[in-house]
């Protein structure tokens, strides 16, 4: 990897006394190169915003230490850190113009005017604004201030760019436009920038990384692909995907050269026992219940699998969303034809031990990702 | 407005004469009064129509007060100045003091900030004259009596607390994250109260700024117990018109014209501030 940006060490963050009060952040320890484009990614109150606020120095941090570019910094007032950031909600100066907005990001730099006038005019490219550039923040939409807000982050030269929700106002065409684009112009730069999102598909497009937090511990930390493949534990599994996994409860049972999984309602995922490698079967064995989980796109139909009955039916244009009630669940399938299935239709699937992932009943820990051992 | 019907408007009218007659109705008299000499006052039935006269108002700036006993001297330009100048220091050094301290609580909660300010709005709570007794002790032993300092430092009992709490609120309704929005960008944090806090909450300061006038300039307690006649204020200043001759109505009212004016043009000027820090400020903070 290459130099690290951002070095955030065993950091907690209580808001009120510390040990007592809430622990909105548990012992995080992140490490970022220069250049990465890092998502924090997790649902309301897991913690992703009070680490941007740690990194940008609007929080104190309770305990640990955080890093930029081999310079500590969390003692530093904000204004010596050297990070530019786009706020969640905005945060525009309502006395001055979008583009006396974006401009004044660079006062402290002390560039000549029309280097500033070229700057401002490229990032309001970027980001579809030129026509906006000499309203007021309170005449424009939502979605344009959002855009304003993340120009005059964008526009700055520092050593970390934090965006929080940077695209949450946008319509969705938009969005998946300034995706690339934005993505384009870190990269070109060389910015090192993290981003605060609940949203996955923001995350997948424009990270190198995705850091998933829940309950103010983080969970995974990893490139998009390995956290669908290969995924450190049941949050991450069900949180990260879409649609989500699907999971069941299952006893692990073995007879004559076969395993069986037990599932709720009397089904059972039977395999012949050379279906999983040596080290996956000898873990399954080694336990008595496990929580299995599935990808959608992972479930076939099948002949002979297991009963299940259809409970939903969704063409979503390009795909086909079915819901069936199984094994006392819900089991989730996409196929990507249009498939003609009434509700109540009776339908069989079959799940391939190479698309099982198994995670420890207790811990939720993953314990095998379909061949191989977590 | 322009879906009202003609009644309705009719009636909007009529009311708001109504209201606007009964408020205004004591500003008027008082008004024509000031024109007025004693006689012409006391005439009863009272009667609309008189020969205006300026004596009222060339006795109190010249300063010599012709009774039928004789000529007094009043004090009354003097006692105005003292007004103006009483006033207008304590709510700058309410403003000085009160916006960093509101602006403080407002963006800082420290150990025992809200006890702080509320002991701060408390110093409103305790009836005037039940501190003005041991005030005036501890300022006869501190030679304070009777001086401006000692006045303008009692003043700040009204005008503090007023600002600082409406102040704060407006501090309050600025999203903190624009204060942010400008630190990380490479200014400190004086800098971001200076250009981005205070002119935000511009308005609200000015409304607390005019609301403590008014308040410091209608004060009357504290100026008459602990100021002699050279520091008084006008509210003061006044009870020198009950003369041994009798009660000079005209000199009154045109000393009540003279000395509401200042306020009443300041109050009608930054109206429209006063009703937006009122609602929005003191309601919230």
């Amino acid at each position: 990897m290459s130099p690290s940006a951002l070095t955030i060490t065993s950091v907690d963050k209580f808001y009120g006394p510390i040990d007592r009060g809430v622990h909105a952040v548990k012992n995080l320890t992140i490490e970022i190169g220069k250049g990465e484009i890092v998502a924090l990614l997790g649902s309301s109150g897991c913690g992703k915003t009070s680490t941007l606020r740690m990194i940008a120095g609007f929080e104190e941090v309770s305990r640990g230490a955080i890093s930029v570019g081999g310079r500590q910094v969390h003692t530093l007032p904000p204004v010596r850190r050297n990070v530019a950031m786009a706020f969640e909600g905005y945060s525009l100066y309502p006395p001055l113009t979008v583009r006396e907005n974006m401009a004044f990001a660079l006062k402290a730099a002390r560039l000549p005017k029309s280097e500033v006038d070229a700057k401002v005019a490229s990032i309001a490219k970027l980001l579809e604004i030129e026509d906006i550039l000499e309203r007021y923040p309170s005449s424009i939409s939502g979605g344009q201030q959002q855009r304003a807000s993340l120009g005059r982050a964008l526009i700055r030269e520092a050593d970390l760019h934090l965006l929080d929700e940077p695209m949450g106002q946008l319509e969705p065409q938009l969005r998946a436009v300034l995706r690339g684009r934005i993505k384009h112009f870190i990269k070109e730069r060389g910015l090192t920038a993290i981003l605060v999102t609940h949203d996955q598909t923001e995350a997948n497009a424009l990270a190198d990384r995705i850091a998933v937090m829940e309950g103010g511990v983080l969970q995974q930390f990893d490139t998009s692909d390995r956290i669908k493949e290969r995924p450190a534990n049941l949050f991450t599994g069900t949180f990260v995907g879409e649609p989500p996994m699907n999971v069941f409860e299952a006893y692990v049972g073995a007879a004559a050269g076969r395993i069986n999984l037990r599932l709720p309602d009397g089904l059972s995922l039977d395999y012949d026992k050379d279906a999983f490698s040596a080290p996956v079967r000898n873990e399954l064995l080694s336990r008595e219940r496990v929580v299995i989980g599935i990808r959608p796109y992972a479930v076939r139909r099948s002949k002979e699998g297991v009963p299940a009955r259809v409970s939903a039916n969704q063409w979503l244009g390009d795909q086909t969303h079915i819901a069936a009630d199984f094994a006392g669940g819900s089991l989730v399938l996409v196929e990507h034809d249009r498939t003609r299935l009434d509700l109540g239709a009776p339908i069989n699937v079959s799940i391939d031990p190479k698309n099982l992932h198994v995670f420890d009943q207790a811990s939720g820990k993953a314990i095998s990702h379909g061949m191989e051992l977590a | 407005m322009e879906h009202t019907s003609l009644l309705e408007r009719i009636l909007r009218g009529v009311a708001l004469t109504l209201v606007v007659v009964f408020f205004m109705f004591p500003i008027a008299w008082i008004f024509m009064m000031s024109f007025q000499t004693n006689e012409t006052i006391l005439r009863i039935p009272p009667q609309l129509i008189f020969e205006p006269t300026l004596a009222n108002y060339t006795a109190l700036i010249t300063g010599k007060l012709v009774t039928a006993a004789g000529t007094l001297d009043i004090a009354f330009m003097r006692n105005l100045w003292n007004s103006v100048f009483l006033s207008v220091t304590s709510v700058a050094v309410s403003l000085l003091l009160g916006v960093p301290a509101a602006y403080a609580f407002a963006r800082h909660k420290f150990r025992g900030s809200e006890d702080i300010a509320f002991t701060l709005l408390s110093f409103k709570f305790a009836p005037a004259l039940l501190v003005l007794l041991p005030l005036t002790l501890y300022f006869q032993k501190l030679g304070l009596a009777n001086t401006y300092i000692g006045l303008i430092w009692v003043y700040q009992l009204i005008c503090l607390p007023l600002i600082l709490w409406i102040v704060r609120g407006y501090f309050e309704d600025i999203p903190a994250d624009i204060e942010y929005a400008y630190r990380i960008g490479g200014h400190s944090w004086f800098a971001t109260f200076r250009k981005i806090a205070l002119p935000l909450a511009g308005p609200g300061i000015a409304a607390a700024g005019l609301l403590a006038f008014i308040f410091a300039w209608n004060n009357f307690v504290f100026a008459l117990v602990l100021a002699s006649a050279d520091k008084q204020p006008v509210t003061v200043g006044a009870l020198a018109f009950i003369t041994s001759s009798g009660i000079q109505y005209g000199q009154i009212s045109a000393a009540i014209v003279l000395s509401i004016t200042p306020t009443l043009a300041l109050a009608l000027y930054a109206q429209r501030y006063l009703v937006e820090g009122l609602s929005l400020g003191a309601v919230k903070g």
